[in-house]
């Protein structure tokens, strides 16, 4: 589980290469491209997150305010003072980096329950600014006209360019991802998430390492805010409340948060869940989610990702009964 | 039209804050005690003084009873509310994390609003005034009867409370687990049905908060995450675990809240008490009366 192979990235990238030509073959699920941009959008946010709770064991209950962070600094300084978008882009993680640094710092000391409360109270508190600051933010009306991107003079200006930049992103940073966890870092965070007093007397810095992930988290969540913004063209505040900070602790929850590839499905699964496959049930599906999220939480403690494995150790434990 | 002091304003502010604060206090000694029996900071707290609010109103406005049935009534069916998130959420976790604790929480904590919504859309609700609405002016401060219950149930609260955990055998035992569980077990205590009575307890006081509480500032489904960090940040700041630092706690955060909605800004009342939260998470995280040695021999 520890080792990720070359092979499944390549044949998921094979996937994502041919989708957005299959879904226009297929009427049925002709929108099915536009609803992928979001999945890949959110997978930036998760597998930092993921990285977060798998390998750190920490949690974040605000992590659409740095979404936000990132969407708003793109928003307001490309809309405000006319700035080239990946300049803005730059900016927005640069911002969220460090305010992340300065709310991670003094929580990532305390014990568990207390990152989670500070990062709760702390995405409250940006969400509440969001609506306030109408001079800024346009408050809870939003903000409209944000400017499409480019690459090169070369306007993406179609579902299926987006399509392909943002997964372009979701790539390069599974790629990167992985090459963390399997390096010496990987390693110090898995031993973290067993033992911070072991971790600690083999001499990994815990809290540097805790505040790092934080950090690299929050940053992977203003780039996605970022390309969110630019997509739609238009954010207001709701998109950032708490309920999508929860929504973001179910996909990892159900994925699996012990493997990166837990907070793609997971990504995945919940995105078609509330963009297609929930409508019938309207504002209720928070009721759906509350309940995927505790039945994965009681019986499938490594998500769908740990499904195999669990049951394989029930096969093997059948058999010894026998 | 008669001018109004800023003598008389900030008492205003002063007495509002006071009864909001007893609420948060109230919150937070819900939070203590399932965190002092079990180690766990329950997410879905502030689902309990919503739940306490909107079944006082089905009961009380809707079916009619009155206030002396309905209130018992209520708290009794918050309290199984709460017995059924430690038996169909906590309990059935085998290897039990802090990470899936909150997990846990967090999930009953959105079925519980999501439910609620399903019961009673979406709209806020009203429930009368226990003895009326006439208020009662004093120094130019406009005082309703209804502040007098929630202060008044907060101070029963802890006294029941203090006399409960320090005398009877039961409370003492709650303790014990508090301190160390397996000692607790060894000693023939249940510890799995001492936490039981603890998320028990805290429901049923969640509730009282939720009852009293309806008059003054109505009731929704979506309250509970806003009540419960506030009722967080009350315990964090009195130092979690403790009681009289709950209530010490809720006041401040109370006073601090309606003091910097009034003088500063309206449009950030609800950020107040968050940012007193973070600055007490940053810099002082054993709180006022918390005490820093015991904070390290908890687990969590």
């Amino acid at each position: 589980m520890l080792r990720i192979g070359k092979l499944p990235i390549a044949l998921f990238a094979g996937f994502i290469i041919i989708f957005p030509w299959v879904a226009g073959k297929v009427p049925a699920i002709g929108n099915y491209t536009d609803i992928m941009v979001f999945v890949g959008i959110y997978c930036l946010i998760t597998i930092g997150l993921g990285l977060l709770m798998g390998y750190a064991g920490q949690i974040s209950v605000g992590q659409a305010a740095f979404y936000g962070i990132g969407a708003y600094v793109s928003a307001i300084l490309t809309t405000r003072y006319g700035l080239n978008p990946w300049f803005c882009m730059f900016i927005a993680v640069l911002v969220t980096g460090t305010i992340a640094f300065l709310v991670g710092t003094p929580s990532l000391k305390l014990k568990g329950h207390y990152l989670a409360m500070a990062t709760l109270a702390f995405g409250i508190i940006v969400f509440i600014i969001f609506n306030e600051e109408i001079q800024w933010t346009g408050g809870p009306d939003g903000m409209a006209d944000i400017p499409g991107l480019s690459i090169f003079g070369f306007e993406l200006d179609s579902i299926e360019k987006y399509f392909y930049l943002v997964w372009g992103f979701v790539f390069v940073i599974l790629i990167f991802t992985i090459n963390v966890i399997q390096s010496d870092a990987g390693r110090a965070l898995r031993a973290i998430h067993t033992s911070e007093a072991a971790a600690n007397s083999m001499g990994v810095n815990v809290s540097k390492f805790k505040v790092l992930v934080f950090v690299y988290s929050a940053i992977l969540a203003s780039l996605a805010g970022s390309l969110y913004a630019h997509y739609l063209n238009f954010i207001n505040p709701s998109t950032f409340d708490l309920f999508f900070s929860i929504k973001l602790l179910i996909m990892i929850a159900l994925g699996g948060m012990y493997n990166i590839w837990g907070a793609i499905i997971g990504a995945g699964i919940i995105t078609f869940l509330s963009y297609e496959w929930l409508h019938y049930f309207e504002e209720f599906e928070v009721i759906v989610y509350g309940a995927i999220l505790l039945v994965v939480t009681i019986f499938l403690p490594n998500g769908l990702v740990g499904l195999p494995g669990m049951l394989k150790e029930l096969f093997v434990r059948q058999k010894s009964n026998e | 039209m008669e001018t109004i002091t800023l003598t008389g304003q900030i008492f205003q502010y002063l007495v509002t804050g006071i009864t909001v604060g007893s609420v948060y206090a109230m919150v937070a000694v819900g939070f203590n005690i399932i965190y002092n029996v079990t180690e766990i900071i329950n997410f879905a707290q502030g689902e309990f003084v919503m739940l306490g609010g909107l079944i006082m109103v089905f009961l009380h406005v809707a079916v009619g009873l009155p206030l002396i049935l309905a209130f018992p009534a209520t708290v009794a069916l918050v309290t199984l509310v709460g017995v059924l998130l430690d038996r169909l959420a906590i309990n059935p976790i085998r290897r039990p994390t802090v990470l899936s604790l909150i997990i846990a929480t967090i999930a009953a904590s959105i079925l519980i609003k999501g439910t609620a919504m399903f019961i009673w859309g979406k709209d806020p609700f009203d429930l009368p005034a226990f003895s009326g609405r006439d208020p009662i002016i004093v120094l130019g401060a406009v005082i309703q009867p209804q502040y007098f219950w929630v202060i008044g149930f907060l101070v029963l609260i802890v006294i029941v409370l203090t006399f409960f955990f320090e005398r009877t055998i039961i409370g003492k035992a709650m303790s014990a687990c508090a301190d160390n569980p397996d000692a607790a077990s060894l000693v023939g205590i249940d510890v799995k049905r001492m936490v039981l009575l603890s998320f028990a307890l805290s429901a049923a006081i969640g509730a009282v908060a939720g009852i009293t509480m309806t008059p003054i500032a109505l009731m929704e489904y979506d309250r509970g995450a806003m009540l419960a960090i506030k009722g967080f940040g009350a315990a964090v700041l009195g130092g979690l675990g403790s009681f009289p630092g709950a209530v010490i706690g809720g006041l401040i955060l109370g006073v601090i809240e309606s003091l910097g909605a009034g003088l500063i800004s309206s449009g950030y009342k609800d950020a107040f008490a968050l940012i007193v939260l973070l600055f007490v998470l940053f810099f002082k995280p054993s709180g006022i009366f918390g005490n820093i040695e015991i904070s390290k021999i908890k687990r969590f």
